[in-house]
């Protein structure tokens, strides 16, 4: 399995990564090493099993639907990088 | 008195007894951190302030009797730092939450703290739990109390560390793919994966939620009982927390296990197998038989799976979890010319080579195209080892084996080559992929005196008798040295 530089940076964008020229090398081997390992799950014949999500045969948790007690504004604000009121800010998305 | 050689139950007892108190039991951890910790760097911040008026209501508390009915009252403890404490930083030993101070509690410790523990800090980690050796934190590496130029095993290695080298009484780690017991077995400590959905998971930072698990590092298998009492249970803001009631752990050890059957995996004993850590091994299966048990050999036939099925099925899920880091609601973020050159310079500069090679994986086996041949392949395959475990346990009690396929390496030694470090991996990972509990616990040391580990297997929900054979084990194997000379 090979991985070619132009898709690692494709898959950086989508992962809203970006590296250097020499990560950018670095990583297109490493990873090319990781997914030809990975390969091996091809000498497997999965064609009728199903695949497992959860480790627990757990579905559909109910709860009633009440109200409780939330975290108040100013705790969930108190972290954030820039705020205005109770308001996180961003950088100007429309133009 | 040597206060860390005790035992979480010891202490409970002389604490009960009114031998000492928790204010001293504290300091005297203190004490031992201040002079230890700067070579073993187990902690990414202590929290003594705290902790001694912790331990002053904690003596309040036991003057008044509440002792008997809160079991960890006034216990000094560790926690890993990827565990949100109101109030006190926790960092997952990344730059992205250098400075991130939880506005709430984790289920785990408003548990811990109703039954009266006293947090002595926040113990460091590969960074988001993402490695085998606590190399990758951000900050610095913690060193083996058994041979400073060693890793501790990751990514609990703060908490491992710090339970060895005596600087806490106990502690709590989180185990996605072994990430409790390798640690535990390269510093000799006992560590326990339990069940998927056992213990919430609320305000444990999110690595792959449906492998991720929190669990105790101790001493001995009694105070993990000790601990996993007080942590495990449904949780109504875990909606993967099983229902299950929580059994008294505790009462269960000495059940009588004569009879019962343990099994070998034929594939945990082949090629890569450290010598020593193999007779350590086959060692510890003649003390089971000397126990009145039967060993016999099983067969997991799609382990060498493993390790390929978790390196899709975890960074994806990493992935998508870590794409909450962007910059605007907590963390670091670093200004750029739009919104999406904010995200990029935020979360390149915020994590590391080791996060970011795995989100690159995750993000890459989800994306269109590749996800039926990554993810929902190594899903598959993931069903293919769930049921290799249930086929093992209709023949046998207990799954046993190594922890891990060698004995704690050299700090430096694997980081350049990220295939070989997850290859450590090898024995623990099919625990999480199938759900079931495991628990790590010394077993022998190598010739150059490095501790050995060996990990028992049980099916869900299975924790009292694991933890019960763990106990015997211990107490027929009576291994020494008990801790590290430092």
């Amino acid at each position: 399995m090979s991985i070619t530089k132009e898709e690692v940076l494709h898959v950086a964008h989508l992962a809203r990564l970006e590296f250097s020229e020499e990560e950018v090398t670095r990583f297109t081997e490493q990873l090319a090493d990781i997914l030809s390992y990975v390969a091996k799950l091809n000498e497997l014949d999965t064609s009728h099993v199903e695949p497992t999500y959860h480790a627990l045969k757990l579905t559909n948790v109910f709860r009633e639907d009440e109200v409780k007690e939330s975290l108040p504004p100013e705790k969930a604000l108190q972290n954030a990088p820039e705020r205005e009121d109770n308001f996180f800010v961003v950088p100007k998305v429309i133009k | 008195m040597q206060w860390h050689r005790l035992s979480l139950n010891e202490l409970r007892e002389k604490l009960l007894a009114g031998e000492v108190s928790s204010k001293a039991l504290t300091e005297y951890f203190l004490e031992r951190i201040s002079k230890l910790d700067p070579q073993i760097r187990a902690y990414i911040t202590l929290t003594g302030e705290e902790a001694l008026k912790q331990a002053q209501a904690a003596d309040e508390a036991l003057e008044r009797g509440e002792g008997e009915k809160r079991p960890l009252l006034g216990l000094p403890l560790a926690i890993k730092d990827n565990i949100c404490t109101d109030g006190v930083r926790t960092t997952c030993a990344s730059k992205i939450l250098e400075n991130f101070v939880p506005p709430y509690e984790a289920t785990v410790i408003e548990r811990l703290r109703d039954a009266g523990a006293v947090f002595l800090g926040k113990t460091n980690l590969d960074e988001f739990a993402m490695g085998s050796s606590t190399e990758n934190s951000a900050f610095f590496p913690t060193h083996n109390p058994w041979d400073l130029s060693r890793v501790p095993g990751g990514s609990s290695g703060g908490s491992a560390a710090a339970v060895a080298a005596g600087l806490c009484a106990g502690a709590l780690g989180s185990d996605t793919g072994g990430s409790i017991r390798q640690p535990a077995s390269f510093c000799g400590v006992v560590g326990l994966k339990p069940t998927y959905g056992r213990v919430s998971r609320y305000g444990l930072v999110a690595f792959a939620s449906s492998l991720d698990q929190i669990g105790p590092l101790t001493k001995t298998v009694a105070d993990t009982a000790l601990l996993l009492r007080v942590i495990a249970g449904p949780d109504p803001r875990d909606s993967t927390c099983a229902p299950e009631e929580v059994p008294d752990y505790l009462a269960a050890l000495e059940r009588d296990l004569k009879g019962l059957k343990v099994g070998l995996p034929k594939e945990y004993m082949g090629e890569g197998l450290d010598p020593e850590v193999r007779q350590a091994v086959e060692k510890a299966l003649e003390v089971f038989e000397k126990m009145g048990l039967e060993v016999r050999e099983v067969s997991l036939p799609h382990a060498p799976y493993a390790i390929a099925a978790y390196y899709i099925i975890a960074p994806a899920e990493a992935s998508s979890n870590l794409a909450r880091y962007d910059g605007v609601k907590y963390g670091l973020r670093v200004e750029g010319k739009d919104l999406i050159d904010m995200y990029k310079k935020t979360r390149s500069q915020g994590f590391g080579p080791e996060v970011k090679r795995r989100i690159m994986i995750g993000t890459y086996a989800l994306s269109a195209g590749y996800y039926d041949a990554y993810y929902k392949k190594a899903s598959q395959v993931r069903t293919l080892i769930a049921e290799d475990f249930s086929k093992a346990f209709e023949e046998v009690d207990f799954v046993v084996g190594p922890v891990a396929p060698s004995p704690a390496f050299k700090i430096g030694e694997r980081i350049d080559d990220p295939l070989q470090m997850y290859l450590s991996d090898i024995y623990t990972i099919s625990v999480n992929l199938a759900g079931i509990v495991g628990l790590s616990l010394p077993c022998g040391f190598s010739q150059e005196g490095l501790p050995i580990g060996l990990q028992i297997m049980g099916p869900h929900f299975s924790e009292p008798q694991v933890l019960a054979l763990g106990h015997q084990f211990e107490k027929t194997l009576d291994l020494k040295p008990k801790e590290p000379e430092l």
